[in-house]
């Protein structure tokens, strides 16, 4: 509100700015994910109802509720390309020029896919390609998925159809 | 009207700080161990309803994880409140009288050690002329007090008597924060935090989550022995303004007591979950307890008040006194807003 506000105008506007802090914990899942990937490892957890792999997980299996416990899948850095789309609008959170293609992978042993950068040829990108992730160098990592600072394209053959299709 | 039961109650510690589970982890646990009391799965719930807190949790749509801890594919029949999970009871009980579902699980969960809970408790004044002010939530308590005490609605020594009962009656049960021997002359030595507010007239802050499953006839029959039959639940809200409101006594708790049918009395236990000890006098003025019922034996919220569960908890803790005999009828309270601006009323019975 203006200082020089008529004492006998009505007001019209109010501002209440809110700001709160809160000391956030990742939670017990969550971090056992970021401590192993400042490791270079990415961790994964099975369900014990049908065994379908989650990474990152959340402690327990969204589909059935039950608590996965402490066992942990390592899992690789190489997966495939589900489905790709390619960016030609700015974002204000990601620094790349444009255009730039995003992917989910389906990173070999999980059954959730991740979404990430590629850095392909626009033409090159389809559904059933191989790629594997390039790391900052190790000195630079820390408990962040930024640690991985793309993808790329790997020389392997595509992979099948069936293989990926329940994860589009 | 359809008879509707409680049939299962789990609840967390209160915990001053979790310090390494999120939200969704505490809660996992309890929904767990419900399964394990009742013998039910998720996908035998027809409905699911559950209670927390976004200004808590401090991310939008923060409620949307806690269906981790339930199993939600294929997709369940599911709602939520931005309230105590009372009223979560409450919007279950109405889908069950409704014939919308047979069996529904309910919970309320929170992690208010994450912010600053009594500043997070200003965001639900007046948003243009009192919560600009930054009013925290034991100063607004204090003013309500203070009024209290000035007109003669109840005296110091009461305040403090309430918080020596309930944290004794709270030594035997392993869910709660503060237990042990108060005494009256003890907490009157103790300092203020906000006057006339000693620490012990607070409710503490507490981490935590519960759940209940309700069900309706004969499938509570199959569930339990003695299922707590809900006779009666009613909420009612009173103004936002506190100008325009009565602080020196609960009006919203009277109204929703006579409607929900507990003014006609008779209980054995009666579990409040006001977080200020003149509140929870008010409330018991409302209600009209008399010396036979015994008040808050789990400890109610002085001796716990996990936020968004604590409500919920006073409901399953009336219900397990009744499934082993202990009381043949009780009252449940819980409460929302400022100065007891909102409160709910559940009466429950053994027969």
């Amino acid at each position: 509100m203006s200082e020089e506000h008529d004492a006998n105008e009505p007001v019209t506007l109010l501002r209440t700015p809110i700001s709160l802090d809160y000391d956030y914990s990742a939670g017990q899942s969550a971090s056992r994910f970021l401590r192993a990937i400042a490791k270079g490892k990415l961790l994964g957890q099975r369900c014990p109802v049908d065994g379908r792999v989650y990474f990152p997980s959340r402690g327990a299996c969204p589909q059935h509720g039950v608590t996965f416990g402490d066992e942990v899948i390592e899992l690789s850095d190489k997966g495939t390309v589900v489905t790709f789309s390619i960016v030609r609008v700015p974002s204000e959170n990601i620094p790349l020029e444009l255009p730039y293609i995003t992917v989910n992978v389906l990173l070999d042993g999980a059954d959730t896919v991740l979404m990430h950068v590629l850095d392909a040829k626009l033409e090159e990108v389809h559904m059933g390609m191989r790629v594997q992730a390039v790391w900052k160098p190790e000195e630079e990592w820390t408990t962040s998925t930024g640690n991985i600072m793309y993808f790329r394209p790997i020389d392997e053959p595509d992979a099948e159809y069936d293989s990926y299709k329940e994860h589009i | 009207m359809r008879d509707v039961a409680v049939v299962g109650f789990t609840q967390s510690p209160s915990m001053r700080r979790e310090p390494d589970r999120n939200e969704v982890e505490i809660l996992i646990p309890v929904i767990q161990a419900l399964r394990e009391q009742t013998g039910l799965s998720s996908k035998d719930f027809d409905f699911i309803c559950s209670g927390s807190s976004d200004y808590l949790a401090g991310s939008s749509f923060a409620f949307v994880s806690g269906l981790d801890a339930v199993g939600a594919w294929p997709p369940v029949c599911e709602s939520h409140v931005e309230m105590d999970g009372a009223w979560a009871l409450y919007e279950a009980w109405v889908k069950i009288q409704m014939g919308y579902a047979d069996t529904a699980l309910v919970y309320g969960f929170g992690k208010p050690s994450m912010g600053d809970l009594p500043l997070t408790m200003a965001l639900q004044l007046d948003p243009y002329s009192v919560m600009p002010l930054w009013p925290d939530a034991i100063s607004i308590a204090g003013l309500q007090a203070r009024h209290c005490l000035e007109n003669g609605v109840l005296s110091v020594e009461d305040m403090a008597a309430a918080a020596v009962r309930d944290r004794g009656h709270a030594k035997d049960n392993p869910y709660a924060q503060i237990a042990g021997d108060f005494t009256v002359e003890g907490i009157l030595a103790e300092e203020y935090l906000v006057n006339p507010l000693r620490k012990s007239d607070c409710a503490p802050i507490s981490d935590g989550a519960s759940a209940i499953v309700l069900a309706a006839g004969d499938r509570a029959r199959e569930l339990r022995d003695r299922p707590a039959w809900i006779r009666g639940i009613e909420h009612i809200c009173e103004p936002m303004d506190l100008g325009v409101r009565d602080l020196g006594r609960s009006r919203s708790t009277e109204i929703a007591a006579e409607k929900a049918g507990a003014s006609s009395g008779g209980f054995d236990i009666a579990e409040l979950s006001a977080p200020f000890t003149h509140q929870e006098i008010l409330v018991e003025k409302a209600l009209g307890l008399s010396g036979t019922t015994t008040v808050n034996p789990s400890g109610g919220a002085l001796a716990g008040n996990p936020m968004m569960a604590v409500g919920l908890s006073r409901i399953g803790e009336c219900a397990t006194r009744i499934w082993d005999g202990q009381a043949g009828r009780a009252v449940a309270h819980a409460t929302s807003g400022p100065c007891l601006q909102q409160n709910l009323v559940c009466v429950l019975e053994g027969n």
